[in-house]
């Protein structure tokens, strides 16, 4: 664990290929750097200084202005109505609404024209509300200010939109790029500066950027006045980490590098000011190359629905063909011989009803009992979802459980579609780093001199143990709560949590080897890449490439080492001198930084102390450099770091090695990202609600396999399969060499290994020992491979848990959509950074920890949480919640007797035989209790207004005394729905009753002169409800006593318990 | 124990921090509605609660079962057909041409014999076998503007074929169903003594004081070459019609009746009444029945068996079903929420 550096490395889209933090791969040796004009691909040209010249109009680049609305003013409407009728019902309802002005319709066309509009009327409005928020968004960013040169000895400011291709612009401290600069210098000789890139890959860490050495004396207004310069290079595109160009300046072309490169929205920090070049505008920058549509999710449900809607088509055509042809055969006939219906007047009639063209009267008819049964079709069904979601998606952003009060961070839902997906939940693919941990590293221990300190005790220690106490965890505080506090409590700081007597509070000094400790320490203190920034609180904190990094620092702080400022030259420590027995400033001249690579894995500095030693510092070894050794080896190195080679990195990696040797070593630290708060709980729990955790993660196997057992995945008595290539023989067998040889034998291998474990797994079925699978990225590779992924999945779907390690941004997204194309079942992923966004998006549902990482994978994710904590409550109450409730849509909008609910096909079958059994007891039981009789004791008959009010008012009841039958709880809001809607139907017919009889037509006065005083009407109700209610109340009744559901008897116990 | 000490340290002040009320807080706003913690009953059904909703409803539907059964049975009902033996035998070959000469006589003797006691009033009905009033076009073929108002004679839309005279003069009323007006007539009388039909009333209000217009005369009504039902007399003004506003109320099923008149005097067991009808109303090129109908009523309408039976059996089925849970409750009790059925808990090696 110790000195564990995380391997993430920091593309966002999988196809630009690894690329590694801290460094940029030179760019490939045919292109660079002799990049011809005009070269495809390479044609972009940038008159530096001189964006009015002729010849840089002549290229007519795109201005800095960004629009990301979806639509224009002028092209709203007809787009938004495209999108609203590509939906099938729509559609299908449009058409009627074109009918239904004809002569065909059954009713009156308002009838059918009103929901419509209602509906994409709805759905446009929210469109429209959603693009005038993005638009507002584009004008708040196109309007920034930002400083440009004009041209004349001073710089103006101006809006962002107006920059154009060439301009000069100065960005000050904390602003962020206008667009996509060349830096030609910054207040710093030499050129550098640091630029955050948090809204662009999420990484929190600084970057430093370096400008061209000819460029970085431009340094006040004037010097800008003749400079000229041609900037050659690519041509937009979204690769965020590379850059070719040559700059054309006093005759001499310069090679550009992605060092060179301010991207916008990035910012700038640490640095007083920057001059940069414009080169990409607007819609060219790589930010806005990259900003492309986050893949639409449909969730599984919405995917049944238009399966459910085809299958209510099938049966509405179905329908409507019998009653045509029956309706053709009757119109056939009707000239026939004692079936002359006179009063029809067959002999003058319509084209609708013409006997001689029965065919086509039967086609008419068919149109319009397919506008008539139209109702089979739910309209509204869409929208009511659409709103159902709305409301989920309150909940759950106002939902004080999963509201984090350290980082003041509600949960979000950012996209209401898949609410009930959260319900269906399978599989959780979830990253580690961030994720399960808080991503801050924690000094927990360290050996120093062979002599052990700290003595708090580690995740692992305390898994191990077997008791998971809980006050424990919840008294670990996170990092942001740490963070926050800083100032409040000296205790409880950043990446602090080191406790022993024998080093704190100036202690170590009376320790045996305190020469030792003092060395320790100064080299935790200079040997790193941190930046100190003052606080307002007046305290030093350090912003870090990385979270172990900076948990060195502030060790060192703590324990006396203050590094307080550097400088390009040098690093200045507040540190005890034991031989003074005080605090004292000092000094140390930085020579040389051997940056981390990842080939080393280590990093060095070589620093110059006040009394002219020479030592190199690397964590945690030192070495003290003689002048003769140093001289020439820095004069290689200086020479070697400035060359442009295609090798660059491997020559560096060479010359650094060199002098990295005889190291004494001091000791070692243990760092431990520590799980975040509840962790293990929550992962308990949603294994036993039959959840699979996969873990996927970039840390090597022995970290994966000790956080595995930290959050409870990996328990004792679990039998681990583990399958990695990262065994002696094979590390052999990569040192030969044969590529395809290695190749065939590493996939024979895998193979081998996957096959042993999955009979292995199936001689051990009976014993019910779970399993463990843990896989690292190499092995992945080829176990994701064709012919190998069947089964690797059926091996891991035999798992309780898996974990992958060492796995690529790639590979993560690759492992998603196999295990979500396989398994089909539903997926979820949840991480925090820019690594985790391709597996996010593959997920069917990604859900992004608003954490310390940056809002990459928020921005990704459909859902975002402040912990993993909280999936527990959002998967497990808030899903299940959205599921059932977007399932019971059904049965109240389908009011015409075909109900359907519960999302699998029997269960909308059997729905649909309930409706059709429904339909059946309220036709027959009305149409013979109401038949020729008196209806009423003053003898009038019930014509058909008479008869229609009446099967219609018993459709009301039937359908909200079903629904309430089906709640299984009742709150007023329930009450309200459900007796509003049968309260709501009588109040209709009264109120629509008493309109003249111009509007109301056969429903005037027919309840109050009709119905109401009919003791027959309100009998047959009664009759009719209870009877249409009845098969389903035995069924579910037979149901519960015979077969009970799980949630029946949880039901039943709660109740008990009550 | 050192570790609980350190963690306390942290806790302490960071959630002392926490609890204190921060500015510009995204902490979402307690309400009982988004926390979804609204009071809730939670009705269950268990074997008591089902046994007894079973019960209560047979207790309630056997009663009004009984009940309406009874009013069906006090009902006294006489019907008569009378189309087919109101054709001269003579004719029964060719009953549309009997029907169509407007030469023949049509008058037609019945007599009908009281079964029972009949207290007034005693309604007059006609009822039409397979005639589909409810027929789309037929249902649509009139106009209500025209019917309500003398100035909007002229709106004769959706009145087709019924709609102009030749001369395109508007017929008042327009459309099929005025144009198919049932004209059979009955006079009814016991011995020698006729039976005073009132035909006062027989509409409903709405139609007449709102649907058909006071000052609407009929107007070119039946002047067509071909004429389909009864005539009107064109110096009484529609609402006044009341065969007509009766007739234009179609009804939703093809076997139907309509009010013809009332019988306001009491009628005696076993007496004959004879009824002299005018057999007009061609129901013989499609099939059709007419019958006359004489009806006493009972708070629940006219003469009808079904719902009583329909509510006696339904009752009887929810009796039956109590009865079957009570007996499966009684031999295989459950415990309400007996645990041990979940199947974590049958199975505990489970997940």
């Amino acid at each position: 664990m110790a000195g564990e550096r995380r391997p993430r490395s920091a593309h966002l889209f999988f196809e630009m290929g690894p690329l590694s933090r801290s460094r940029s791969r030179p760019p490939p040796a045919d292109q660079s750097p002799g990049v011809g004009r005009g070269d495809a691909g390479y044609s972009r040209m940038v008159h530096c200084n001189d964006p009015a010249s002729p010849q840089a109009s002549e290229l007519n680049y795109s201005d800095n202005s960004i629009s990301t609305t979806k639509y224009t003013v002028a092209n709203f409407v007809p787009k938004s109505l495209f999108e609203q009728f590509r939906r099938v019902a729509n559609f299908f309802f449009l058409i009627v609404a074109f009918i239904s002005f004809s002569p065909l319709a059954p009713y009156r066309a308002v009838s059918i024209l009103l929901p419509l509009v209602v509906v994409v009327g709805a759905t446009m409005a929210k469109e429209a509300v959603e693009d005038w928020q993005r638009k507002k968004q584009d004008i708040e960013v196109n309007n920034r200010k930002v400083k440009v040169y004009d041209g004349s000895f001073s710089f103006y400011q101006t809006e962002w939109k107006k920059l154009r291709v060439g301009d000069i612009v100065r960005v000050e401290k904390d602003e962020f790029f206008p667009a996509d600069l060349l830096l030609l210098s910054t207040n710093h000789d030499d050129g550098t500066c640091y630029v955050e890139t948090m809204n662009l890959d999420g990484e929190t860490n600084l970057k430093r950027k370096q400008s061209l050495e000819v460029t970085s004396t431009l340094h006040n207004e004037d010097s800008f006045q003749n400079f000229k310069a041609l900037i050659n290079c690519e041509d937009p595109n979204e690769k965020l980490y590379s850059f070719i160009g040559i700059l054309d300046y006093e005759g001499v072309q310069f090679p550009l590098n992605p060092k060179q490169i301010l991207l916008r929205d990035s910012k700038l920090r640490n640095t007083q000011h920057v001059y940069g070049a414009v080169i990409f505008t607007g819609h060219d920058t790589k930010v806005m190359q990259n900003a492309m549509d986050p893949p639409s999710k449909r969730s599984n449900i919405e995917r049944r629905m238009d399966k459910i809607i085809y299958v209510l088509f099938a049966s509405l055509v179905f329908i409507s063909s019998i009653g045509s042809v029956c309706f053709g055969i009757k119109t056939k006939n009707e000239t026939s011989v004692g079936n002359y219906r006179w009063y029809l007047r067959p002999d003058n009639s319509s084209i609708y009803f013409d006997p001689n063209r029965a065919g086509l009267a039967a086609f008419f008819h068919f149109l319009t009992v397919l506008m008539l049964y139209g109702c089979l079709i739910p309209i509204s069904l869409y929208i009511s979802i659409e709103i159902v979601k709305v409301l989920q998606s309150i909940f759950i952003d106002h939902d004080l459980e999963m509201y984090c009060e350290d980082s003041d961070k509600p949960a979000r839902a950012r996209t209401s579609n898949l609410n009930e997906e959260l319900g269906q939940v399978d599989t959780i693919l979830s990253d580690k780093t961030g994720t399960l941990t808080c991503n801050s590293m924690e000094f927990v221990k360290c050996s120093i001199a062979g002599i052990a300190y700290g003595s708090r005790s580690c995740e692992m220690e305390k898994a191990a143990s077997g008791i998971i106490q809980y006050e424990l965890c919840h008294d670990s505080p996170s990092a942001f709560e740490r963070h926050r506090s800083e100032g409040t409590s000296k205790k409880s700081t950043k990446g602090f949590s080191f406790r022993d007597d024998r080093l704190t509070n100036g202690q170590w000094v009376g320790e045996p080897n305190s020469e030792v400790i003092h060395k320790f320490f100064h080299v935790l203190a200079i040997c790193n890449t941190a930046i100190p920034v003052v606080s307002k609180s007046d305290e030093i904190l350090y912003e870090a490439e990385s979270p172990d990094e900076a948990a060195f620092v502030t060790v060192a702080r703590e324990l006396g080492f203050e590094f307080y400022r550097r400088t390009q030259t040098s690093v200045s420590l507040h540190e005890f001198d034991p031989k003074i027995g005080r605090k004292v400033d000092r000094t140390y001249e930085l020579l040389d930084t051997l940056e981390f690579s990842s080939a080393r894995k280590r990093m060095s500095v070589i620093v110059r102390t006040e009394s002219n030693q020479l030592l190199l510092f690397c964590k945690v070894a030192y070495r003290i450099l003689s002048a003769e050794e140093y001289i020439p080896w820095h004069d290689d190195f200086v020479k070697i770091k400035n060359s442009v080679n295609a090798d660059h990195d491997t020559i560096v990696d060479e010359v650094a090695d060199r002098i990295e040797r005889d190291l004494i070593l001091l000791g070692a630290t243990a760092v431990e990202d520590r799980l975040q708060q509840g962790v293990p709980e929550c992962i308990n729990k949603l294994a036993e609600a039959g959840i699979k955790i996969w873990i996927l993660t970039g840390d090597k196997l022995e970290t994966a396999v000790n956080i595995g057992f930290a959050c409870q995945l990996l328990r004792k008595g679990m039998e681990q399969l583990v399958i990695t290539l990262d065994t002696p023989n094979i590390n052999a067998l990569k040192k030969d060499g044969d590529k395809n040889a290695l190749e065939k034998s590493l996939h024979e291998n895998v193979s081998k290994q996957i096959c042993e474990a999955l009979s292995h797994v199936s001689k051990m079925k009976g014993s019910n020992v779970p399993f463990a699978l843990i896989i690292d990225g190499d092995s992945l590779a080829f176990a994701l491979s064709t012919s190998l992924e069947h089964s690797f999945l059926d091996l891991a779907v035999a798992c309780a848990s898996v974990i992958c390690c060492r796995t690529s941004p790639k590979q993560k997204a690759l492992v998603t959509r196999l295990v979500k194309w396989r398994t089909r079942k539903t997926t979820l992923a949840i991480g925090d950074g820019a690594n985790d966004v391709g597996m996010l998006q593959e997920a069917d549902i990604g859900v992004g920890i608003s954490g310390v990482e940056g809002m990459q994978a928020v921005m990704s994710s459909d859902f975002a949480i402040a912990q993993f904590r909280f999936l527990e409550r959002l998967l497990l109450v808030h899903g299940h919640w959205c599921y059932r409730r977007i399932s019971a849509m059904f049965p109240k909008l389908h009011q015409d007797g075909v109900q359907n609910i519960f999302f699998s096909w029997p269960r909308i079958l059997g729905w649909m035989i309930n409706g059709v059994c429904s339909a059946l007891i309220i036709y027959y039981f009305t149409t013979h209790a109401i038949f020729h009789q008196a209806f009423r004791q003053d003898g009038h008959v019930a014509a058909y207004e008479i008869l229609g009010v009446t099967m219609y008012t018993c459709v009301v009841w039937t359908v909200n005394c079903q629904l309430a039958i089906y709640l299984s709880y009742f709150t007023w809001i329930q009450h309200c729905v459900i007796w509003g809607s049968i309260i709501f139907w009588y109040m209709f017919l009264v109120v629509y009753g008493s309109f003249p009889s111009t509007i109301s037509t056969t429903a005037y006065w027919v309840f109050r002169e009709a119905c109401a005083s009919s003791p027959l009407y309100w009998l047959v109700i009664l009759l009719v409800v209870v009877s249409a209610l009845l098969p389903y109340f035995m069924y579910s009744n037979f149901q519960k006593t015979f077969f009970p559901k799980y949630h029946d008897l949880i039901q039943r116990l709660q109740v008990k318990k009550e | 124990m050192n570790n609980v000490n350190g963690s306390v340290v942290g806790s302490s002040s960071g959630s002392g921090d926490g609890s204190a009320p921060r500015r510009n807080s995204k902490r979402p706003k307690y309400s009982r509605f988004t926390q979804q913690e609204l009071p809730a009953c939670k009705p269950i059904l268990t074997p008591k609660w089902v046994i007894s909703v079973f019960t209560l409803i047979g207790v309630v539907f056997v009663p009004i079962g009984i009940a309406s059964l009874m009013a069906s049975n006090d009902v006294v009902e006489i019907v008569d057909r009378y189309d087919n033996v109101c054709v001269p035998p003579n004719m029964t070959n060719d009953k549309v041409a009997y029907i169509q000469n407007n030469e023949t006589d049509k008058s037609c003797r019945r007599t009908l014999e009281v079964p029972k006691h009949m207290s007034q009033p005693i309604y007059v009905y006609y009822q039409l076998d397979n005639f589909y009033q409810n027929h789309r076009r037929y249902v649509k073929s009139r106009n209500d503007a025209q019917l309500r108002k003398h100035s909007q004679e002229n709106e004769t839309s959706g009145c087709d074929p019924e709609k102009r005279t030749k001369d395109g003069a508007p017929i008042v009323p327009c459309g099929l169903i005025a144009w198919s007006l049932f004209n059979d007539t009955y006079i009814f009388a016991i011995g020698n003594k006729n039976l005073t039909v009132n035909k006062k009333g027989i509409s409903w209000k709405s139609d007449r004081d709102h649907k058909f217009g006071k000052d609407v005369l009929p107007k070119n009504f039946q002047s067509g070459p071909l004429i389909g039902g009864g005539k009107l007399d064109d110096t009484k003004p529609l609402s006044e019609q009341e065969d007509l506003i009766v007739w234009m109320r179609t009804a939703a099923l093809p076997t139907f009746r309509k009010l013809y008149g009332r019988i306001e005097q009491d009628l005696n067991a076993g007496d004959v009444i004879t009824v002299t009808l005018e057999n007009n109303y061609n129901t013989y090129s499609f099939s059709g029945k007419k019958k006359l109908v004489l009806s006493t009523s009972s708070w629940l309408g006219g003469k009808n068996d079904f719902l009583g039976i329909a509510y006696l059996a339904v009752g009887g089925l929810c009796f039956f079903l109590a009865v079957a849970f009570t007996i499966v409750y009684l031999v295989k009790p459950r415990k309400l929420g007996d645990p041990s059925y979940l199947s974590w808990n049958r199975n505990p090696a489970g997940h």
